[in-house]
């Protein structure tokens, strides 16, 4: 099993140490021919604008794009949530984005999560996080913030949290990610 | 239930930093060419280093009209400077939202006892450092990010790779010392021994460091990404070149990608001339910014 991780900006190292502490075998992308043959991809925090600048770039932008269509497994967090929901990024997600929806550095914060599907509370860690403000009906939301804020969602093949599952040792959302990749 | 300010998301803002660049930029016009060109922040201060240099006289904190100019103008974070020991500046740049706070040797240092007590701010501060023991210290005192001193202002990247060499041997050091050495290294670094044994320990830093204080050309990023840096501070090196928009994309480029030498070659090609740089040893003891602060 190769999980792919976008590797041209942000948080890449946090993301390929836990996958491989649950047994995946990882590779960094930073081309467009490294994205072939993969089972999985997982898309980092980070600046969002400036991964999309940098995809473009190199040319990753419309493969990328083409792969995540194709059912590609696909699990982004925070700029990876905003890349996927942005029509001029990846436009693979029905949502309506709020970048930096709960404001600037000094408004990130930590909290306790109720997630679908989770048996105990999960702690997410904030940083000038989006959300997403509405969703297709057919995205499952898996958590929220003030009730109307949707931090975590599932759709299709696609999994997003704006928190920061890759700086803590909470590894359920990872492990969930796996399973979709698996196909359990 | 929600918690501002903790450890995690401070130095967690500076993880999502990793493999960016993050440039001066003294008004709204060069921070939007900044984020166009794909920086991960911009550092909103009147004059650059090397402006500073040549200007003398006192460097103060930015005028906050200008910081909250900026700060209306791009999405991408904000950064400003506050003077060495100043706490009434980093507060003042805490209210109006900056999202990090350099505590910075390029202004002129407003204590030369203390650095400011960074513990319990909410906005996350970066310092300068030398070596392990200015690294530990600082973070001693709530840093939540590090940078290479390096020779701000100079465009040469030479004081930069000395001080990212440095604090990588330091960590090997103590990576590879016996545990009974190390309450004496603790006290030979002049640093607590809780931050020594965790280097001790994991081999690294609990915090990301950025290079910084010299770099002028794609090159130097490259050179100092694989020397083992997080990530790019460029301070006069873009807005001091013939042609700042082609530096900066430029320099996020090799950044990016820092071993891809034929991407970096071409990103290169045509830039015009970079800043024209200082020589180090025309400068005396008394004019270099890397001394304030250790």
């Amino acid at each position: 099993m190769v999980i792919g991780v976008l590797a041209l900006q942000g948080a890449v190292s946090e993301h390929v140490t836990l996958l491989q502490t649950l047994g995946a075998t990882v590779r960094e992308l930073r081309e467009p021919q490294e994205l072939a043959e993969l089972d999985g991809l997982v898309l980092p925090g980070g600046e969002s604008t400036t991964m999309r600048k940098l995809l473009d770039r190199v040319g990753m932008l419309t493969p990328l794009r083409k792969l995540v269509a194709s059912g590609l497994p696909v699990f982004g967090t925070c700029a990876g949530m905003v890349l996927l929901a942005q029509p001029e990024s990846l436009n693979a997600l029905p949502a309506t984005i709020q970048r930096n929806g709960f404001g600037r550095q000094r408004e990130s914060f930590e909290a306790e999560l109720a997630v679908t599907g989770f048996e105990t509370l999960y702690h997410g860690v904030f940083i000038r996080a989006p959300y997403y403000s509405a969703v297709d009906p057919s995205v499952t939301v898996l958590a929220t913030v003030n009730d109307d804020r949707i931090v975590a969602a599932r759709y299709q093949h696609l999994l997003v949290t704006a928190f920061h599952p890759e700086l803590t040792e909470d590894t359920r959302f990872h492990q969930l990610f796996l399973e979709m990749v698996t196909g359990k | 239930m929600t918690e501002t300010g903790t450890t995690l998301v401070k130095r967690g803002m500076a993880q999502m930093q990793k493999g960016g660049v993050i440039m001066d930029v003294a008004n709204v016009e060069q921070a939007k060419i900044a984020e166009a060109a794909g920086a991960v922040a911009v550092m909103a201060l009147e004059r650059v280093p090397s402006d500073i240099r040549a200007a003398g006289g006192v460097a103060r904190m930015s005028d906050p009209a200008m910081i909250e100019a900026i700060m209306a103008a791009v999405s991408i974070p904000v950064m400003a400077k506050a003077r060495i020991g100043h706490i009434a500046e980093a507060r003042i740049l805490e209210a109006i939202g900056v999202d990090y706070i350099d505590e910075s040797e390029v202004l002129t240092p407003a204590d030369d006892n203390y650095h400011i007590d960074k513990r319990d701010y909410t906005v996350p501060f970066v310092c300068g450092c030398r070596d392990l023991g200015e690294a530990l210290r600082r973070i001693a005192e709530g840093a939540s990010m590090l940078r290479t001193k390096g020779e701000p202002g100079t465009g040469n990247i030479v004081e930069a790779v000395r001080h990212m060499e440095k604090v990588n041997q330091d960590i090997a050091h103590v990576h590879a010392a016996d545990d009974n050495q190390l309450v004496t290294l603790a006290r030979d670094f002049r640093v607590p021994l809780d931050l020594l044994r965790d280097v001790h320990d994991t081999g690294k830093l609990p915090v990301v460091n950025f290079a910084a204080g010299g770099v002028a050309t794609p090159a130097d990023a490259a050179l100092m990404m694989n020397l083992g840096a997080d990530g790019i501070f460029v301070g006069s090196g873009i807005f001091k070149s013939d042609n700042p928009e082609k530096f900066a994309k430029a320099i996020v480029t090799a950044t990016a990608h820092p071993t891809d030498y034929a991407l970096i070659a071409e990103a290169s090609k045509n830039l015009g001339a970079a800043m024209r740089g200082i020589e180090l040893s025309t400068l005396s003891d008394d004019q270099k910014m890397s001394q304030r602060g250790i």
